[in-house]
């Protein structure tokens, strides 16, 4: 493996770890999510079911923006 | 010092052929028509899935346990999605959702629960819906179906879907194109989501798996290199509590995967109230 190379691996690698902190906002996305969905559940038990799949469809929606992250990183490693 | 097992997590998203089939050339694509492990674990969905409702859906007034079971199952997307996020003008598009649910959820279950086969090296179990070309099929069919609904059911008019109601008309310039962007890019995030949850859900898992193994081969030369006992075991544990997770998981992607279709189809229905 020439030097060129192999600062091209390692810069992918480098990018790739970059890229993967996109999660990061996904992550506190989820907590602030269900810390705010628990907070009003417990306020108000009674409400708590009806608002669950409003929930889920949150989660899932937060969620995307960190596995967009993820797919770069992985195009990264392995697309690119 | 034994041998080290190379870490690969990427290995069971291989696809294999295991029967080979014809090839032929159709309008300048090759098409072969092989026997690979996702089609063989598609097609054991199917069976299953067949056998499930034949045997599942009587219709009596008193269920036994298997139509109980099968009646759960219509109820989260009923009760739980369609009827409250639609209303009665969905009631004819939930055998669409349900199929979607119950294959989804049937695929994504096989590649967690029947991952037992896998231990002995064997792949007998393929996570299909960890390969972006089936998440993406489910996606871009259930997105475009939706589409061309609306258009069926509105005619141009169902175009107005992308300029918001009571909005200035300087604003419409840019949030048209906008609009425009967000819908477009729902059956990506469709796939994408499905396809993330189940690959990254895998990769954790088999990389814990190898670190048990690949530890535990370290511990066992001996002198300080014991300890590694140490993290093999908490690996393990992980492991058990992992499985756990992704039995959850598999079911709310496959129950989120039905929502938001839902949510799409909601827009369509109910078109022109509300909002």
């Amino acid at each position: 493996m020439n030097a060129a190379v192999a600062d091209f691996h390692t810069y992918k690698l480098i990018g790739a770890g970059l890229a993967a902190m996109g999660m990061i906002g996904a992550g506190i996305g989820l907590g602030v999510l269900f810390g705010n969905y628990l907070q009003a559940a417990i306020r108000n038990p009674a409400g708590a079911a009806s608002q669950q799949t409003m929930l889920f469809l949150g989660m899932a929606l937060t969620e995307t923006m960190g596995l967009f992250a993820f797919v770069v990183s992985l195009l990264i490693l392995f697309g690119v | 010092m034994a041998e080290q097992p190379a870490i690969d997590p990427m290995h069971q998203f291989m696809i294999h052929k295991i029967v080979q089939g014809p090839v032929f050339q159709l309008g300048g694509l090759t098409v072969d028509m092989s026997i690979t492990n996702s089609v063989a674990s598609m097609l054991a969905a199917a069976v299953m899935l067949v056998v499930f409702f034949a045997l599942t859906a009587r219709g009596e007034v008193v269920p036994n346990r298997a139509q109980a079971l099968v009646e759960a199952l219509y109820n989260i997307v009923d009760r739980v999605l369609v009827t409250p996020i639609i209303g009665h003008g969905g009631r004819a598009y939930i055998p669409y959702l349900f199929t979607l649910f119950m294959v989804i959820l049937t695929l994504n279950l096989m590649g967690v629960v029947l991952a037992v086969g896998n231990v002995a090296g064997l792949s007998l179990t393929f996570t299909v819906t960890s390969q972006l070309a089936i998440t993406a099929t489910l996606a871009v069919l259930t997105f475009f179906s939706v589409f061309i609904l609306g258009f069926i059911k509105h005619g141009p008019k169902f175009l107005t879907l992308f300029a918001s109601s009571g909005m200035p008309p300087a604003l419409l310039i840019f949030m048209v194109p906008i609009e425009m962007i967000s819908y477009f890019v729902r059956p990506l995030t469709l796939a994408m989501r499905l396809f993330g949850n189940m690959l990254g859900g895998h990769v954790v898992m088999s990389l814990f798996g190898s670190f048990v193994v690949a530890l535990g081969i370290l511990a066992l030369s001996g002198g300080v290199a014991t300890l590694a006992f140490v993290p093999s075991a908490l690996s393990f544990t992980l492991i058990v509590g992992l499985t756990g997770l992704e039995l959850v998981v598999a079911i709310l992607q496959a129950f989120v995967f039905a929502a938001l279709a839902t949510v799409y189809l909601n827009e369509v229905v109910n078109f022109g109230h509300g909002h």
